[in-house]
């Protein structure tokens, strides 16, 4: 069971006050109507599901109900860091520049 | 039978406190700080089982929670557990206990019939046999029967368990010699620490030395000193009975506690806990779980009377139990010595066979100084006996351990030691994915002192290698410098405490079965895995049918499979699996080592969260109301919701049609609370109305109401509900029952991850609002009696419109909305009001025979009027169009809605999908079964085309027959009269072998101009 | 079909090789070095993989086959589920797919020389609110439309089956009643594994264990080959079949699937006396259990929310479970956990498999089995060696393709499905 950091709380809970969101920087398409079902069900369905470090998203369910994202490793369970989405977003495009 | 009790001061028995309990009928007498083991060991007893597979006879092995054959059932009636290791029992005044195996007795058992043939009945021979299914069907049973130890109780658990969460900054498992220092190391610098240990008393092997002397003094006055002291520290908790079971990811340990298993049940509180689950997240965790004595592996080495050595030392020392009167102690190391001494220094004799033949010097001297027959370089290759122990043939080996050819001595004897050298307890160090290391100095898996201190794990003791005495403690300190360091704290030095008179030992000799001087599998059986009856043989057997993973060989033979979770076993196996491998032991590797460390009561495990509060049970604020007025309930989600509300002798049909009758002719009453409600406000929530439902909300004033669809991304319905707008940047949003949490979880994560730009702020108010539905053609002149300063004229408060006003008084926000299309007011206050404005509804109505109604009637009321319930009518696999909805979809909003994009995909826009309709059976008086299949013929082939089913049915008192909703492949087209043209309204519906027609209709069976509501 | 029948283990072998110490059987399967090249190479030696390769060589005739294992064979899912055997969905294609595996686990002892311990004692699925009492109606009449044996129980009729469940109105969520799957049942899950493997070594297949695909050789759209941790192998068709790490293959080949591995946990009791002769499932508090032969009860838990490959779980939902089973049946409250595990199982959208062509040619996965995909193991095997070798798919599992995901012609089957198996 994971000890999970809020960057929002600012505190590191149990994993049962939170609930998870999948991968994390999955973004709408802009403009569905204008992509074909392909690109809509990709968007949908299709998932990196890495073995390795893993972009996620978090929620503090029964705490401030932020989404927040979290950097884990799905192998170990090890957990590099927690960020507010903008601040993840950053340390996440870093990391794919870099 | 004879008493096995000596007269030994040191021992931890209370001989003040004499015991009486039973085995198996027969009265016993023991003491306190008896195990049942040892109390049972006191009285003579040897055979307490036969095995699982041969049926063979099996006693007492371990001391601990290695044991592997003592199981037993103690107590009886609700109260009775079954499997419990006698040595763990700890004995209480009338304790009533029972074999778990052995039948019809323990003497004259039938299994050991069939294991009499157990040379045809390998490893894995039910996979080569039993193969007609006629045989597999009569064979298995028999198996069933003859499988299994104890038995379940029959009734429900009387006991109570709980959990206790605990964040501490050390937690130190394992109350022996080592643990102890390093508690004693975190405690002095004080920090926050735990020590837990599955003992009655802390202590560890020291409880069964005493002849060995500690920082000067005898281990006893050592360990009451230490524990003193600890005790004296009011930042450590020592935990005795308490079992770290499971370790998991970021040092998060499960350990059980014992409550109140070791107290008479006279003296047992009902009202408190039996057991307690502790879950005790540490910062650091120092693992001192120690080591079990391994033992060797020879022919017929299960017959009762044949232990380890050292649980033979542990009862002799701690129990004061002589097991036997002539001893062989087979051994391959010195930790066996020290026992060996001991024994014979009780008065019993002795014979000490070890399969080295180059001895230690010092030790050979004490064992020979101590009247001990040493025999230096021999095993056993058989043993005799019927039902216990009585002589041990003896094998001559060479200095590499082979068996060297010739005579070799009979010893008659009434018990036997093994010790193959130690075999540290792993386990918990594994849990979360630790490996252990082989050492092959040590002959033994261990875990390294430092291997896992990044993530805050150590290892102290024999645990980590350090089998000595001395060298655990000396260790311990280190490494407990090196945890406090990442504290930020030193420790205060006190080296002498690991000043021991223990001997040095030597290493063990690397030998874990002995020769018997024949093949494998020629000889007799050398069991392994006592509780699963695994030989030598069967490991080579595995091997030569390419069973060749140490995870195939455990899978083949059941080894390590046991409840004793291979303690004993597990190394051995791996060792001789290795060597009929021709591979060394870390290229075999262990098998993966898993919770529980001992096995953990399921109700412990559930705590509170079982029974009565499995889930929380959630009441609306006119629970009361309905209760006392004889509702029966419906559970919907966590609620309990008033399902009908019988009077007099009413079955639910006669309620349900008195109530619907009500609704339609006079005026009723419903709660309906438990809708959920999100609160919404800021100047984009027409904006996120937009975006999350399929209709469009933009033209939605002040004052009104409107009904919305809300999908998934995948196009397909998940909710519904009427959104009011309170002011332009204020709403006020129902959901269904069951997806209230769901919804709000759904709002927000879009919101906060999508749309962060929108100016929204949502909570849930579920709970802040009770709300009657007051119904019917009389529902306006009810409510204008307790409601004055809300204008309810047609004209001045229209269908879908609400108003804020007073209510019986309080202030509250009503709505002209209605989920049975008739005339109807949703009358919402604070909640805390709810009890009382649903009273005030009742007086006001009696004059019109106002009628409570429960989600029965509401069901019937809604169908009539072809309304949908989602979840119930919808599956997750129907769009607003399949739902004859296309009018709750708006495709001209600016943002492509929630699921927009999903309905033009090929396969949801293509047509003859499943459709809403309604179905009129031909008879009127026949209610078809809900989930019934429909189909075109009734001439019934398999696979039968199925074209969809009916998701609700109902008799509908107002129409006087029956109707139902059903989704039906191309629905809309086939509905008459359209489908009348070709037939194709006339359908079947199938359940249970009975098929009635149907007619297709629509699914507005009432109304169908909806001017009932608008009245 | 080819005539090679597997004889070799018998109640009279068993007596000749017992009177010579049991020194006479042979290996279980062959274990060779890798050829250079195959037809067929299956990736992923499971209970699915080695049934592809069984059939592939059994009815295809297929001469060149390999296995290849990242570890041990059966040592995924097949060594860590709860052995439930049903064939109960909702939908059509799910139905007939799971009908299709029932039958041929009907007779697969035979088939494979080889006593899988298939014990039809039949699978009860719970229903505690009226919407699952409509659900179970709907389902059972779906099924025996399908030609699938089912019936609907009321709670009566439950506790007379089942006599130490609780169905009084004690509990949190009584129970109301239940469907019933007769033929439904157990099997010894190691078994399957061996059992297959045994055959398709028979076959003529390799079966190459402590072998990890590390990269895939993919030129003009078409597979050529693997990279493996024991060189490369040569492939004219490859069909993956590695559950829960589906996704990390599916990423050599630059293809992304629908799929989220999540941990499944499973645990056991101590062995008890017989008390409980059925399959015992519950959606709607969360459990699953039987008893074994051996009569250890055999319990599911709940699945894992998050992705993790780590084959080990969360200990609240143990927990969790726990409470679920004395939901049930109170008198196990005093019974004990002996051990627990995770595996990684693969879940699709729709909780339904993926048994697929990709884009890149001579590609194939079946995948996406989520929390049941031992009771297809034959089955799947069937279909997907059918697909394998007639490059197009078997009529039971066409409707399993990929582009059901982009047409949005899912399968719903998480009713069916839940956790429960």
């Amino acid at each position: 069971m994971f000890l999970i950091h809020c960057p929002h709380c600012g505190e590191a809970r149990e994993e049962e006050e939170f609930s998870y969101g999948g991968e994390a920087f999955i973004a709408r398409p802009g403009k569905p109507a204008e992509i074909g079902d392909e690109a809509w069900g990709d968007y949908l369905f299709m998932r990196k599901n890495p073995k390795g470090w893993h972009w996620e998203m978090w929620g503090h369910a029964t705490g401030c109900r932020k989404w927040f994202v979290v950097k884990r490793h799905t192998a170990n369970h090890t957990i590099a860091g927690s960020w507010t989405l903008t601040e993840g977003r950053k340390v996440y495009d870093a990391e794919a520049t870099s | 039978m004879t008493s096995h009790r000596i007269d030994l001061p040191c021992a931890r028995i209370d001989r003040s406190q004499p015991l009486s309990f039973t085995f198996d009928g027969i009265r016993l007498a023991g003491f306190v700080g008896d195990t049942l083991a040892s109390a049972l060991l006191a009285n003579g007893w040897r055979m307490l089982g036969r095995s699982f597979k041969y049926g063979r006879p099996r006693g007492i092995v371990g001391s601990g929670p290695e044991e592997p054959n003592a199981l037993v059932q103690v107590e009886a009636g609700a109260n009775t557990i079954p499997n419990l290791k006698a040595t763990q029992v700890e004995l209480y005044d009338g304790l009533v206990a029972r074999r778990t195996t052995g039948w019809p007795s323990l003497r004259a058992d039938l299994k050991s019939l069939g294991g009499r043939f157990g040379r045809f009945m390998p490893a894995g021979f039910y996979y080569k046999t039993f193969k007609p299914e006629f045989a597999w069907r009569r064979i298995e049973p028999l198996i069933r029967n003859a499988a299994g130890y104890g038995a379940t109780p029959l009734d429900a658990d009387p006991d109570l368990y709980d959990h206790q969460h605990h964040h501490a900054q050390v937690l130190v498992v394992g109350g022996g010699a080592a643990g102890l220092a390093a508690a004693l190391a975190a405690g002095r610098a004080g920090l926050d620490v735990i020590l837990v240990d599955e003992s009655s008393e802390p202590g560890g092997w020291l409880l069964s030395m005493p002849n060995v002397a500690i920082a000067g003094k005898p281990s006893g006055e050592w360990l009451s000193d230490i524990l003193a002291e600890l005790a004296s520290l009011p930042n450590v908790r020592v935990m005795p009975r308490t079992s770290a079971f499971a370790l998991h990811d970021l040092n998060l340990v499960q350990a059980v506690e014992q409550l109140q298993d070791h107290l008479a049940p006279a003296a047992r509180d009902s009202t408190k806990p039996r057991q307690r689950l502790h879950r005790i997240r540490a910062g650091r965790i120092v693992l001192a779980t120690g080591a079990i004595d391994r033992p060797l592996v020879f022919g017929q080495n299960d017959r009762p009377g044949i232990m380890t050595a050292s649980a033979l030392t542990t009862y002799l020392n701690r129990y004061a139990v002589a097991v036997g009167n002539r001893v062989v102690i087979l051994t391959s190391n010195d930790y066996a010595y020290q026992g060996a001494c001991d024994l014979a220094k009780a008065g019993v004799r002795v014979t000490l066979v070890d399969t080295r033949t180059a001895l230690d010097l010092a030790w050979e001297r004490k064992a020979r100084g101590a009247g001990i027959d040493v025999r230096a370089g021999y095993g056993i290759s058989r043993t005799h006996g019927s039902h216990a122990i009585d002589g041990v043939q003896l094998i001559k080996l060479d200095a590499a351990g082979n068996a060297v050819p010739g005579r070799a001595p009979y010893l008659d004897c009434d018990a036997v030691g093994s010790s193959g050298g130690l075999s540290p307890t792993v386990h918990l160090y594994c849990h979360d994915g630790g490996r252990p290391q082989w050492d092959e100095s040590r002959l033994a898996f261990i875990a390294p002192a430092t291997g896992r201190a990044r993530s805050g794990i150590f290892c102290v003791g024999a645990l980590a290698g350090e089998f000595g005495l001395s060298g655990a403690l000396e260790q311990t300190w280190i490494i407990m410098d090196e945890v406090l360091a990442t504290f930020g704290k030193e420790q205060a030095r006190e080296r002498t405490h690991a000043t021991t008179t223990e001997m040095t030992t030597s290493p063990a000799q690397r030998i874990f079965r002995v020769p018997d001087g024949k093949r494998e599998g020629h000889g007799k059986k050398a069991f392994v895995d006592f509780q699963n009856d695994v030989a030598t043989s069967d490991i080579h057997l595995a091997v030569r049918e390419n069973y060749r993973s140490i995870e195939h060989i455990k899978r083949y033979t059941a080894l390590g499979f046991g409840t004793d979770q291979g303690k004993l076993s597990n190394v051995n196996g791996f060792a001789i699996a290795a060597d009929a491998l021709g591979k060394s032991i870390p290229e075999v590797g262990t098998t993966t080592y898993r919770p529980a460390y001992s096995p953990v009561t399921f109700g412990t495990l559930a705590g509170p969260h079982a029974g009565n509060t499995f889930d929380p049970r959630r009441y609306t604020a006119m629970h009361a109301c309905h209760a006392k007025r004889g509702a029966a309930f419906e559970p919907v989600g966590q609620w309990l919701r008033p399902w009908y509300f019988p009077q007099g002798s009413e079955d639910m049909h006669a309620a349900v049609k008195r109530e619907c009758l009500a609704a339609r002719r006079g005026v009723a009453i419903m709660d309906a609370s438990t809708l959920g409600k999100i609160d919404l406000k800021g100047k984009d929530v027409r904006e996120l109305l937009n975006r999350v439902y399929a209709n469009a909300w933009t033209s939605l004033a002040p004052g009104k109401c409107r009904y919305g669809l809300m999908l998934d991304e995948n196009g397909m319905v998940m909710d519904d509900g009427v959104t009011a707008c309170i002011a332009d940047d204020h709403f006020h949003m129902t959901t269904t029952t069951g997806g209230a949490a769901r919804v709000l979880s759904w709002l927000e994560k879009w919101h906060q991850t999508e749309w962060p730009d929108l100016d929204v702020f949502m909570t849930s108010v579920t709970d802040h609002w009770a709300t009657a539905a007051v119904v019917g053609p009389k529902s306006r002149e009810v409510l204008a009696k307790v409601c004055k300063d809300i204008d309810l004229s047609p004209a001045a408060f229209k269908f879908m419109d609400w108003r804020e006003g007073t209510v019986a008084d309080v202030p509250a926000r009503v709505f002209r909305i209605s989920f049975s299309g008739e005339l109807a007011f949703e009358v919402n206050v604070e909640a805390t009001y709810g009890a009382h404005v649903w009273e005030a509804l009742m007086e006001a109505g009696a004059e019109h025979g106002i009628t409570p109604y429960g989600t029965e009637t509401m069901h019937v009321l809604r169908a009539e009027k072809g309304f949908i319930i989602v979840g119930q009518d919808t599956d997750g696999s129907l769009t607003p169009y399949d739902l004859d909805m296309a009018w709750a979809v708006s495709l001209k909003k600016a943002y492509s809605f929630l699921g927009q994009r999903s309905l033009t995909r090929e396969d949801t826009a293509r047509k003859g999908r499943k459709q809403l309709v309604g179905l009129l059976t031909e008879q009127p008086d026949v209610v078809l079964r809900e989930g019934a299949q429909i189909i075109e013929s009734t001439d019934i082939k398999h696979p039968m085309p199925m074209l969809g089913h009916v998701t609700s049915s109902y008799m509908s008192p107002e129409l006087g027959r029956s109707i139902a909703l059903a989704v039906v492949a191309d629905g809309i087209a086939r509905r008459s009269p359209e489908g009348v043209k070709d037939g194709r309204d006339v359908l079947y519906a199938w359940a249970r072998g009975d098929a009635h027609r149907v007619r297709v209709v629509s699914p507005v069976f009432l109304d169908p101009k909806g001017e009932r509501q608008n009245v | 079909m080819s005539g090679i029948v597997n004889k070799d283990y018998s109640f009279w072998s068993l007596f000749t090789k017992g009177l010579r110490h049991h020194e006479g059987w042979e290996p279980a399967w062959r274990s060779p070095e890798p050829q250079k090249s195959y037809d067929f190479v299956i990736v992923g030696a499971g209970g699915h993989g080695l049934a592809t390769a069984y059939y592939l060589a059994k009815e295809h005739g297929a001469k060149s086959v390999v296995v290849l294992e990242k570890g041990y064979l059966g040592g995924g899912n097949t060594a860590r589920n709860t052995t439930i055997v049903r064939s109960n969905y909702l939908w059509d294609d799910a139905a007939l797919l799971y009908e299709h595996a029932l039958k041929l686990w009907e007779g697969l002892t035979q088939d494979l020389n080889f006593n899988v311990m298939f014990s039809q004692r039949g699978v009860f699925n719970l229903g505690h609110t009226l919407q699952d009492m409509r659900d179970i109606e709907r389902r059972v009449a779906s099924n025996n439309l399908n030609g699938i044996d089912a019936l609907v129980l009321d709670a009566r009729e439950v506790k007379e089956r089942i006599p130490l469940i609780d169905t009084s109105k004690r509990a949190r969520y009584p129970i109301l009643g239940a469907s019933l799957q007769p033929r439904g049942g157990v099997a010894r899950h190691d078994a399957v594994a061996w059992g297959f493997a045994r055959g398709a070594s028979k076959y003529g297949v390799d079966i190459i264990e402590n072998c990890e695909v590390v990269g895939m050789d993919i030129a003009d759209g078409r597979i050529k080959g693997l990279e493996t941790t024991r060189g490369y192998i040569g492939a004219s068709r490859v069909g993956c079949v590695a559950a829960g790490h589906s996704s990390v293959l599916a990423a050599m080949a630059g293809i992304r699937l629908p799929l989220e591995s999540h941990p499944l946990q499973a645990l056991v009791s101590e062995s008890m006396k017989p008390c409980l002769d059925t399959v015992v499932m519950s959606n709607a508090v969360h459990g699953y259990l039987s008893q074994s032969d051996k009569g250890e009860l055999v319990i599911g838990a709940g699945i894992d929310h998050f992705n993790s490959y780590a084959q080990r779980g969360s200990p609240h939902v143990i927990e969790h479970t726990a409470a679920a089973i004395i939901e049930m049946f109170p008198m196990f409250s005093r019974l004990r956990m002996n051990r627990q595990w995770g595996g990684i199982v693969d879940t699709a959208p729709d909780a339904c498999p993926i048994i697929s062509k990709t884009r890149v040619k001579g590609l194939y996965f079946n995948c996406g089995w989520g929390t049941g995909g031992f009771k297809a193991t034959p089955g799947s095997g069937h279909v997907f060696a059918h697909t394998l070798a007639h490059d197009e798919p078997h009529p039971l599992n066409a409707a399993f393709s990929l582009d059901r995901f982009w047409s949005g012609h899912l399968i719903d089957e998480h009713g069916a499905a839940g956790v429960a198996h």
